[in-house]
This record gives C-alpha cells, sequence and structure tokens, in this order.
C-alpha cells in the first residue's frame, strides 16, 4: 500500500512537470498572472465633455493647443446665417504635468476672457477595487472687455474676476457608457445687480455613449440651485459628437450657452432651447507630445 | 512487473526534473514595433516583455502585455489599446514553437535560427515560423534577437486611418530577450 502511494505520488509529480515542460508559455502565464485591477482608461474621449470638464486630463509631458468655436444662436435667422456669421473663440494651450496634474491657460474673445485652471486626479477607476474616478478643478476667469458705462467705473478693475471649484466624479460603467457628477460652485468677486449672487451653486450631470469605434454621443447638463441663479438666465444643456481621426479627437456640439468658461456656461448662460437660442460649436486640438 | 513500474516512473520523473532545471527565463525583455507613415509614425516599445526557452525540448515561449507598449503619443497609446488592439478583452501577445535548428546551448558561439509556431495576438493565432539570431554567452545565459512583420489582417486588427486614408498594413517587429538560468 505504502508504495503505491509513493508511485501514485511520484506519478503525479512527474505528470505536473511534464506538463510545465510541454507547454512554456501556460508556466509563463502561472508563474506570472497578467494584473487584473488596471486602471480604467478613455471614461471620456477628451478633457472637456461638451464645455464643462471630464476626469480625464492631459497626460504627462503633453500640450495640447486647443482651439474651440461658436458660433451665434441659430435663432437670429438668415440675416445672420444662422449664428455662422458671428463666431467665438477660446484659444488655450493646457499641459500635463504629472499624470494627474495639468494646468491650462486660455483666452477667449468672448467677453475679452482671460482664464487658467488646474486640475487633479484624486482617485482613479480601476478594472475591480475602485468604482469611480474623483478629479478636482479649480479655475479663475477675468474679464478685460471695458465697461462703457459711465455710472460705475470700479467694473472695469480686476475685482471682475470669477473662480470656479468643482469635484468631478465619474464611473465608466462598461465600454460604451460613461457618467459624470460635478458639483460646482462658482464665486464672483462682483455682481452687476443685486440681484446677481456672488456664489452660485450648481451641479453638473453628463454622460457619453459609444456610438461606434470612432463616434461617441455625449451630452450635459447643469443644474443651478435655483436661489443663487441670476435673473434670466437658464440651465445649460448641451449635445454633440466625439469623432476620434486617428491620433485627434474632433467635438462638434450644441448649446445654449455661447461662452465656454465655467463662470459663463454654468452661471449666466443666456441661451434658451425652447427659444431656438442654440450655439453651434467645435473643439480642435492638437497634441504634441515631451515625453522622453 | 509492478516493480519495473516503479523504477519507470523514478526515471521520468527524475528526467522531468532535470528538464526543469533546463529552461531559462527572461522577465524584462524588448519588444518593440514600427511603421512609417505619411503623416505620423507609429512606434511603441514594451520592456517588460517575458520569455523562456527549454534547451532540452527546443521550445520558445513569449508572452508581452498589450497595456505594457508604451508610445510617445498617449492619445495613440490610448487608441491603440482601445480601438485597434483590444487589451481588455485580448490583454496578451504569445508566440511559442520549436526550435528548427539544432543549438549547442553549452557551447558559446553565434547561431542563425529559426522557430515555427504559433503567433497569437489580438486574439487570433496564426501558424508562423519566424527567423532570428541566438547568442550563447559564457555565462550560459542565451541572447536572442529577432526581426519579423506582422500583418494586421493576419490577426484581425483595423488598419490604423488618418482622415479616412488607411496607413499601414503591417508592423515591424523587433525582440531582444536575454534568457537566464531560473534561480
Amino acid at each position: 500500500m505504502k508504495k503505491l502511494l509513493l508511485i501514485i505520488s511520484l506519478f503525479a509529480c512527474s505528470l505536473q512537470m511534464v506538463q510545465a515542460q510541454d507547454d512554456l508559455l501556460s508556466s509563463l502565464d502561472k508563474e506570472n498572472p497578467i494584473p487584473t485591477d488596471e486602471p480604467v482608461t478613455a471614461t471620456f474621449k477628451g478633457t472637456r465633455i461638451i464645455t464643462g470638464h471630464s476626469v480625464e486630463n492631459m497626460r504627462k509631458r503633453h500640450l495640447d493647443f486647443l482651439i474651440s468655436h461658436r458660433f451665434g444662436k441659430v435663432s437670429d435667422g438668415a440675416y445672420n446665417f444662422y449664428g455662422l456669421d458671428q463666431a467665438t473663440i477660446r484659444l488655450g494651450l493646457e499641459y500635463g504635468l504629472t499624470d494627474r496634474l495639468m494646468i491650462g491657460l486660455g483666452r477667449s474673445s468672448f467677453e475679452k476672457t482671460f482664464d487658467s485652471f488646474l486640475k487633479y486626479k484624486l482617485l482613479r477607476q480601476t478594472t475591480e477595487s475602485t468604482p469611480i474616478s474623483i478629479s478636482l478643478f479649480g479655475s479663475a476667469a477675468l474679464r478685460t472687455l471695458k465697461y462703457t458705462g459711465t455710472d460705475c467705473d470700479y467694473l472695469n478693475n480686476t475685482d471682475r474676476l470669477a473662480y470656479t471649484g468643482q469635484m468631478l466624479i465619474a464611473r465608466k460603467f462598461n465600454e460604451s457608457f460613461s457618467f459624470q457628477i460635478t458639483p460646482t460652485i462658482v464665486h464672483r468677486n462682483l455682481v452687476e445687480t443685486k440681484d446677481d449672487k456672488n456664489n452660485v451653486f450648481a451641479c453638473g450631470f453628463a454622460g457619453r455613449i459609444k456610438l461606434s469605434r470612432r463616434v461617441s454621443f455625449n451630452i450635459e447638463y447643469f443644474y443651478v440651485i435655483p436661489s443663487t441663479k441670476s435673473p434670466n438666465t437658464h440651465n445649460n444643456l448641451s449635445m454633440g459628437f466625439d469623432i476620434e481621426t486617428g491620433g485627434h479627437v474632433f467635438q462638434l456640439h450644441f448649446t445654449n450657452s455661447q461662452s465656454m468658461l465655467e463662470k459663463g456656461f454654468i452661471a449666466d448662460t443666456r441661451g434658451d432651447w425652447g427659444n431656438k437660442d442654440i450655439y453651434y460649436g467645435f473643439n480642435i486640438s492638437r497634441t504634441f507630445s515631451f515625453k522622453k | 512487473m509492478q516493480n519495473l513500474k516503479y523504477v519507470l516512473l523514478l526515471v521520468i520523473s527524475l528526467l522531468s526534473t532535470l528538464a526543469q532545471a533546463q529552461v531559462l527565463t527572461c522577465n524584462n525583455g524588448l519588444m518593440s514595433f514600427f511603421s512609417k507613415t505619411p503623416m505620423e509614425n507609429i512606434s511603441a516599445v514594451n520592456k517588460k516583455v517575458l520569455g523562456s526557452i527549454s534547451t532540452v525540448n527546443n521550445t520558445i515561449a513569449i508572452r508581452a502585455l498589450m497595456k505594457d507598449f508604451s508610445f510617445p503619443n498617449g492619445l495613440m497609446e490610448e487608441h491603440f489599446n482601445e480601438n485597434y488592439v483590444e487589451s481588455e478583452k485580448f490583454p496578451k501577445a504569445t508566440f511559442s514553437g520549436k526550435i528548427n535548428e539544432i543549438v549547442d546551448f553549452k557551447k558559446e558561439g553565434t547561431y542563425k535560427v529559426t522557430a515555427t509556431g504559433t503567433l497569437e495576438i489580438h486574439g487570433i493565432s496564426k501558424p508562423r515560423t519566424i527567423s532570428g539570431t541566438i547568442t550563447v554567452n559564457k555565462d550560459g545565459s542565451i541572447h536572442l534577437v529577432s526581426e519579423f512583420p506582422v500583418v494586421l489582417e493576419d490577426h484581425d486588427v483595423k488598419r490604423p486611418e488618418i482622415v479616412m486614408m488607411k496607413i499601414a498594413d503591417k508592423m515591424d517587429c523587433k525582440a531582444d530577450l536575454t534568457f537566464i538560468v531560473k534561480k
């Protein structure tokens, strides 16, 4: 009986070894299991979902030259060629200091505004252990459009700064669907009327649905807490498409806000979808890599 | 009869133990691919390629994880993983095969070799014979260098395109691995 046991164990042992020998590949896999808890990539295709920021950053040592356009209102009719006569533009330079921290500078023709921002990836969604990604976003925007009235000269000084703080919380549910919730505060140093609040609280909701390998449909909505909302402003609703062309992403969209900065499109959206105040716009970018 | 069986098994198990000791492995091999295109060249390097060679059976196996390929352009890397090789579904590329030539792994020298086996990329296996050069070093380690093309269509990888223009149909791949005796 002892002998038999010995034989069986020896047999099992030798069988195992012969097998390992026969298949080098499976032993490679066995000794080096493929990591399964990997960071999730491409929750969104760009650093913007439409107008608002997404949880995506520029990669380390990558510089993005971002050119964003918003045309005039479709509701302006044929005289203004349905808005195409009046383009506003934002030129931006955005850079990834690390894979988690990016900075950006921009200049918008709308209200002659300069802006700068920082975005930091606090938490990254992984395939197993971490269900969501969280980023923090902070920006400052300076409006330099000259105030033409005579009654309040102070409107021309640097008190016209506005700040935005956001927490971006996103999850890529599967290959084709991602969703983001964005609690936001916009602080305006100086407001024009008594009815405008200095602090505007809002929450953004945005989603991405992948339609094909190259095209995805995005939608974005910012709900402004009514008690902090300025009169005659509307909640921002935008929808658009991301189109991947090789190494680039081309975004085109329809929105009811002409401003491309948080203090504008969240706190001061003047257009109304019901009124056909729809602005057509697009973002194109060129990324330069300085990766060694 | 019982005794004979016992002896036979003992011999087999001893032999296989011996054979096991003659597997050389590599865990930091290099693999790169390149394609010249009119717009932007496509290139990537993987520095974490695994491999093993059995000097008894004359067999070789190589494994590269797709996510370990690093591109100069990060967006291109994302597109590679997401749209072309679909790294989440097919995380690895592998080759396993048998070396056709007789190589004396105990003697220093350089040998031109070919290996016939299976190349798997993007979940699709193709029989391939790949040529390369093996150098047996003084310390017993084995250095392998190989260059081979991979036709994208063979592995059902869509051809990259820029503005609707298909720009590459194959990748020139290079492998450079040093195998050492397993400790």
